[in-house]
């Protein structure tokens, strides 16, 4: 076999629970860790004779998202339901959407979106025994609790070519949702679920390969790493010469092992049809408005704002606009110093976020007011760059007023010649052959007069400042 | 005092009690005892004593109600052995509004399993007998509420009809049966056949109690999203003339072969009662008819067989087998449920397959849809649709039970109105070889006032006299 050079396909299908106040078709409040089967109701149980009624504030969400996405919002949607037996189903059937979803189309970043529907997450499964899966199961046990609770699935156009933009689209996604608002969009905790469709074909070829589902990858790491192990797989049975199989897959984490949940000729017939409990849902132009109303800036147009209006670095621009809480942190340092550059500023907040590891800065013990406050202090050269940085860090742990420990701590820069100079003096004396060499035009040595020089201020120095000097004291022009 | 009781109409029990002649512990002592000493097998369960607190227009005259809507802590078991021994934890709206309306539960009344039936042989709890012959059905489903008004075992009751469920008994039991427009009844509560055909409706032992009862039974409810609000109050009737009307006879549906001769008969007789009335009586074409019998058919099983899915063995009811998951599944459906409701899962998944859909399900919906047009063309020309309800009388018991097919025909009247989601209402016309025959009159969505006042009038003028079932000592 000739070596053909292979692409990935992939495409991403990412359940969000929505954060509504209430279930999808009952008027449950939703679960958050309560003991198992207190959050239910005749509804959400499936009790016999029980009726859905679809859930007006998880509609309102859901063309949030699509007007978010850029997709062509229906004018009628309606409901459908999946026929399945299992027991986290307690009717029998989800209802979900099929060929009228509420959102069709759109794009986020450099995808397209193909579709957005809503629908209702089933309960949870506990398994007791040592598979941990049904089968070989000793008992399960069911909470109702998660059963019912929105869903809104994003489907993407197979349009990524590798696990990276993959990863990297989905925390776009991510984002974007956050900022609106409508999840908590947490996948540790099961409120963000993906599941990928993967095919390898030859670069340049139209037609797609046999795709592979894989499910169960439950934080960017895993996502990244799955599908990555899926495309190697693939890859490695295409080059033997064999062929894919259409299946659906389980990606362990632990192991990086994928295995078979089932394969084309075990998938269900759902036997998709209309749900005669739910009217169609007809979409108005108040609810529209009211959708349009509730958007907030969403991450590519603060992308935007922040290189065209406030001239912040690509980089910079990307990094806050794609983690909202951090945009968020930025403009409020902004706001309590409108004399500093936004450049400036967003320096800082990238200082302080690299100094928290996992912490969201708003989290922290460094309010916007003091982060302002200590690039201030820096810019009006009150304090040099490095005293700033240890501020920072007492900032960091114990929280304070970068004022109050300048103050405490004596840490003004050391400014102007009549203070600084003496200093500079004594440092040049005290090495004669630096000296020499710097008298003859060699600056190499200066980064240790100014070393001597910050040591004996404790960094309170300017450097620039003091190579000034040295050029003066020796008569350098 | 207790023959008194037993010759009132609910209405004029109401009036009684309104007056003081009559007390609501009489009244339902005497029904509690009718009940108890029930040898029709038209009850499953009966209500020990009245609650407490009984307030409303309906005056504490107690009601039947059939046993699939949900009662708290009361047995409510649809007929079906899989939910043998359930009691819901909640009560059924239409229930709950009869009972706030003062009319409070006497008791669960059998029926098919799961409303799927046309005699009430399907019942997990055994047949109900025919109060007329015992030898014979009641019809079905509601055949338990259709036979505990005929025989004066509960002044009124609570039916289902899904593709003629109230109608074809009440027919064939000699009483009122009313299906509501699609909707005016809360399904909440209801454990559900076909969702998209099930309504709620009286079965009375006259037209007048049926409006009574009708009135505090429609509602727009919340926890239905199909139900609407009945656009306007239901009136008692009061007319004794049709002067201005016109039926229609579906001359083509109604001269077909399986029509008996003496429901024919009772038939005709009212077409002329109704010209004596003042009425003219025309014929129409209802040409899909033919196709909706099979349609429903379709659409009907495909729903029950999602529907019915949620009868696994996890949460309630019946459960075998728990070695594993598919056996639990396995075994407690094949026991659990009777051969009927398995046929209708059987036909109900088939038609709902991948490719076989368009085929079954979708074209049903088309014909579905030609049908409820053609009923509103008929309706823009006539005030009403007129048919026999069923196209025999009453037969034996164990008469049609190893043929489905002839089973299905007896719901050839019923069920393009269901399709429709149109109200019809059954009455009495007379007795055939000394049983009852039905007269099916239909209106155009939300006309239950106008014809509760068409169908009064015709009651009036034929003076069906149903006495011989309810007065009848036993």
């Amino acid at each position: 076999m000739t070596e053909v050079d292979l692409e990935p396909v992939i495409g991403l299908e990412i359940h969000v629970q929505l954060r509504t106040a209430t279930k999808m078709f009952c008027g449950c409040a939703l679960g958050f860790g309560e003991p198992p089967n207190t959050r239910t109701c005749p509804v959400c149980l499936g009790l016999p004779g029980a009726l859905p009624v679809a859930n007006a504030e998880a509609i309102h969400y859901g063309l949030m998202i699509g007007m978010a996405l850029e997709s062509t919002l229906a004018s009628v949607s309606t409901f459908h339901r999946k026929n399945y037996f299992y027991p986290d189903l307690p009717k029998g059937y989800q209802i979900s959407q099929f060929d009228l979803p509420l959102c069709s189309g759109g794009r986020l970043g450099e995808v397209n979106i193909h579709r957005v529907h809503l629908e209702e997450d089933a309960a949870k499964l506990n398994h007791a025994g040592a598979s941990g899966r049904i089968e070989g199961a000793d008992s399960s046990i069911v909470d109702f609790n998660r059963g019912g609770t929105p869903l809104a699935e994003i489907v993407t156009e197979p349009e990524l070519r590798s696990a990276e933009q993959a990863g990297e689209w989905l925390r776009l996604l991510r984002t974007t949702l956050r900022t609106l608002g409508v999840s908590d969009v947490n996948m540790e905790e099961g409120s963000l679920r993906c599941d990928a469709n993967i095919s390898l074909r030859p670069v340049g070829s139209e037609q797609l390969g046999t795709k592979t589902e894989l499910k169960n990858m439950n934080s960017f790491r895993f996502i990244e790493r799955g599908i990555r192990a899926e495309v190697e797989r693939q890859r490695a049975l295409i080059e033997a010469g064999e062929s894919v199989t259409q299946e659906t897959l389980h990606f362990d984490p632990k192991s990086e092992s994928i295995t078979s949940l089932r394969s084309k000729e075990e998938a269900h017939d759902y036997r998709y049809f209309p749900e005669p409990d739910l009217p169609p849902i007809v979409i108005t132009e108040a609810m529209l408005e009211r959708a349009k109303a509730a958007l907030p800036e969403l991450p590519q147009a603060r992308e935007q704002r922040y290189i065209e209006h406030l001239s912040l670095s690509p980089e910079s621009a990307r990094l806050f606009a794609w983690r909202a809480e951090l945009a968020e942190y930025f403009d409020s340092v902004c706001a309590s110093a409108e004399s500093l550059k936004p450049q400036i500023a967003a320096n800082w907040v990238t200082e302080l976020q690299g100094r928290l590891g996992d912490q969201e800065a708003e989290d922290s013990k460094v309010s916007p007011a003091a982060l302002s406050q200590l690039a201030s202090l820096v810019e009006a050269s009150t304090i040099t760059q490095g005293s700033a940085k240890q501020i920072l860090d007492e900032l960091v742990a114990n929280g304070g007023e970068p004022s109050e420990i300048v103050a405490a701590q004596g840490l003004e820069a050391v400014g102007g010649a009549d203070e600084l100079a003496p200093i500079v003096a004594a440092a040049l004396e005290a090495n004669p052959e630096l000296t020499a060499r710097l008298r003859e035009g060699d600056m190499k040595p200066i980064g240790v007069i100014i070393g001597e020089v910050m040591k004996e201020t404790r960094g309170r120095a300017d450097g620039k400042e003091v190579t000034a000097l040295v050029r003066e004291q020796l008569g350098l022009s | 005092m207790s023959d008194e009781i037993q010759s009132l109409s609910a209405v004029a029990a109401v009036a009684a009690i309104a007056d003081g002649g009559l007390s609501r512990e009489e009244i339902f002592a005497h029904y509690r005892s009718r009940a108890g000493a029930d040898e029709l097998n038209a009850f499953t369960w009966v209500a020990e004593q009245a609650p407490a607190q009984i307030e409303g227009p309906l005056g504490g005259v107690p009601v039947a109600v059939k046993d699939l809507f949900c009662t708290e802590g009361i047995p409510s078991q649809a007929g079906s052995k899989i939910l043998a021994g359930y009691r819901p934890p909640y009560t059924a709206t239409a229930v709950a509004n009869l009972e706030a309306a003062g009319a409070p539960l006497l008791g669960k009344t059998n029926q098919d399993e799961f409303a799927m039936g046309s005699s009430n042989e399907n019942s997990a709890y055994g047949p109900v007998l025919n109060p007329w012959d015992k030898t014979r059905v009641p019809g079905g489903s509601s055949g338990g509420s259709a036979a505990a008004v005929a025989g004066g075992l509960a002044p009124w009751a609570l039916g289902t009809d899904t593709g003629g469920s109230i109608r074809q008994p009440a027919s064939l039991c000699g009483v009122v049966g009313l299906k509501p427009t699609y909707g005016a009844v809360s399904r909440y509560g209801m454990i559900a056949f076909a969702s998209s055909l099930d309504s709620a409706g009286p079965l009375t032992r006259d037209v007048s109690d049926a409006a009574l009862f009708y009135r505090h039974l429609v509602g727009k409810d919340s926890a239905d999203a199909t139900s609407v609000a009945f656009p306007e109050s239901i009136e008692i009737p009061t007319a004794e003339r049709l002067d201005g009307i016109t039926l229609a006879v579906p001359t083509a549906l109604v001269d077909g072969d399986g029509v008996e001769p003496g429901v024919r008969a009772s038939f005709e007789a009212s077409l002329e009662t109704a010209r004596q009335l003042g009425a003219t009586v025309t014929s129409c074409e209802i040409p899909s008819a033919a196709h909706a019998l099979s349609a429903y058919y379709v659409i009907a099983p495909a729903e029950a067989s999602s529907n019915l899915s949620r009868f696994d063995g996890v949460r309630y009811g019946l459960r075998r087998d728990e070695s594993n998951l598919d056996a639990m599944y396995t075994e407690t459906r094949h026991d659990g449920f009777g051969d009927e409701v398995k046929r209708r899962i059987l036909i109900g998944t088939y038609a709902l397959s991948s490719g076989y859909y368009d085929a079954y399900y979708g074209r049903a919906q088309r014909v579905r849809t030609v049908v409820a047009k053609e009923l509103a063309e008929v309706f823009a020309g006539a005030d009403f649709i007129v048919t026999p309800t069923s196209p025999t009388v009453a037969f034996g018991l164990g008469a049609r039970t190893a043929d489905p097919l002839s089973m299905y025909l007896s719901d050839l009247f019923t069920i393009p109105m269901s399709l429709a989601g149109t109200p019809a209402i059954s009455i009495p016309s007379g007795l055939s070889e000394g049983l009852p025959v039905g007269l099916q009159i239909c209106g155009p969505a939300f006309s239950e006032n106008r014809i509760l006042s068409a169908a009064y009038a015709l009651e009036q003028a034929i003076g069906f006299n149903g006495s011989a079932a309810w007065g009848a000592k036993r």
